[in-house]
């Protein structure tokens, strides 16, 4: 191997690196907060919705599950204008990320919702809660709290995707490393930094989603 | 400019999708070897073999595929091979499918209860007496429905190979329509035949893992 190294471009291309940092950030932030309630909604719909609406929910969570991201972005971002709907490269990354959380984590949060005991909702009744107030409190929030591992792992596994809206010219990370090695043709220096950025991005926010869960959550005494 | 009939369209995606077939099967045999080898390293005595497998399943899930995928092809381009698409595709694809697996896999062993280590070794057998005869045939059940449904990941896992240039269903539903100019239609029918190979994997990983819950309750 004779090739040499060079991470000289660094000094001038950091804003680019930053800048993309950014964007795959607030990606994260929209499509993680609005996928998961996205998600609550349509577990909420399955396990406990009116019976009309449990079809289309779980037609639109096998559909999702089992195509790729990147062709529900393709889709999205070139498919859809053909019916007249138009946005943008970040609206429609943004948009195929929440559509994309939302039917995983509703298959998360289900499993969360349908391990709560029977006698919870009655309980919640006999207290005189309404049938909504009772999801919210009683239902939902220890759901989150055993399911919140599993939902975790997904949020990170939907950020790491987020690489893929480079394909659309959203200006991501992956976009940043590619403006790079199409400079200075330091493909490999480019997506190697890059790499580590992800790696960096992904360990921080399984920390950062630790750190709500742990707010978020009454503590339970320790049994 | 030629015209397309949709039957041109679909024909063509079928063609390209004899590819993502083949990529995902290489892909999902090979990181299963690869996976079952860094399994008994991180289930085995030595400490060294633990740490390296942690490192490894770290950095391949805390990284995206895409990266992967571009390391692998730019990165093999370093040793001065001319790297075709299909080899890095694959490459990237089997390392990757390796880090899931092992942890799939790994979830699994820990699950046979511990009393059937110590059981085994009071009998007298070595680690791969036990491997082989106590530990393994019972992780395997536990261990089939989490992978049938694995296999899943890695058939959408191919879908990113288009961006490095190897020309499966997606890159053809790409090229389909720069050529006709109707996206709407082409990547629908992509959509429509990833869901036709991904759809009947979790539907069996689904009633798999219903069997095993059965077989479970009736022990």
């Amino acid at each position: 191997m004779t090739y040499a190294f060079d991470y000289g471009w660094l000094a001038d291309y950091w804003p680019v690196l930053l800048k993309g940092i950014g964007i795959t950030v607030e990606l994260t932030l929209v499509g993680g907060v609005l996928g998961v309630a996205l998600g609550i909604a349509c577990a909420w719909a399955r396990a406990l919705g009116p019976t009309y609406l449990r079809p289309p929910v779980a037609a639109y969570v096998e559909l999702i599950r089992n195509t790729p991201f990147l062709i529900q972005l393709f889709f999205i971002f070139f498919g859809l204008p053909a019916l007249g709907v138009r946005m943008g490269e970040l609206q429609a990354a943004n948009l195929a990320m929440v559509i994309n959380l939302g039917a995983y984590s509703c298959e998360i949060i289900r499993a969360g919702i349908q391990t709560t005991p029977r006698g919870q909702f009655e309980a919640g009744a006999s207290l005189g809660m309404s049938r909504i107030e009772t999801f919210r409190h009683v239902v939902l929030i220890p759901a989150l709290q055993r399911i919140w591992p599993a939902l975790s792992s997904q949020i990170v596994i939907v950020m790491l995707g987020s690489a893929a809206v480079s394909q659309i010219a959203a200006e991501d990370l992956t976009f940043a490393a590619n403006f790079i090695q199409s400079r200075t043709f330091r493909a490999f220096e480019a997506y190697f930094v890059s790499t580590l950025i992800y790696l960096a991005l992904a360990i921080l926010l399984r920390q950062a989603l630790r750190g709500i869960g742990w707010g978020l959550f009454p503590k339970r005494s320790a049994r | 400019m030629n015209d397309f009939t949709t039957w041109d369209i679909l024909r063509n995606l079928l063609l390209a999708a004899r590819w993502t077939v083949l990529l995902s099967v290489v892909s999902f045999i090979g990181g299963g070897l690869v996976g079952a080898l860094l399994l008994f390293l991180r289930i085995g005595k030595s400490r060294l073999g633990q740490i390296f497998v942690r490192f490894y399943v770290e950095i391949f899930q805390g990284t995206p595929l895409l990266m992967q995928l571009f390391l692998a092809f730019f990165g093999l381009g370093l040793f001065g091979i001319d790297v075709p698409a299909w080899l890095a595709a694959a490459v990237a694809l089997i390392l990757w499918s390796a880090a899931f697996l092992t942890e799939i896999w790994r979830g699994c062993v820990e699950a046979v209860a511990r009393g059937q280590w110590e059981a085994s070794s009071s009998l007298g057998m070595g680690y791969l007496q036990q491997m082989r005869y106590v530990i393994l045939p019972q992780a395997l059940r536990v261990a089939v429905p989490p992978t049938v449904g694995f296999s899943v990941q890695v058939v959408k896992g191919t879908a990113l190979t288009s961006i490095i240039g190897f020309v499966e269903l997606s890159k053809a539903g790409t090229m389909v329509t720069n050529a006709t100019f109707e996206p709407f239609t082409v990547y629908g029918f992509v959509a429509l035949i990833y869901f036709c190979l991904c759809w009947p994997l979790s539907k069996s990983s689904q009633i798999l893992e219903r069997k095993l819950n059965v077989a479970h309750r009736n022990h």
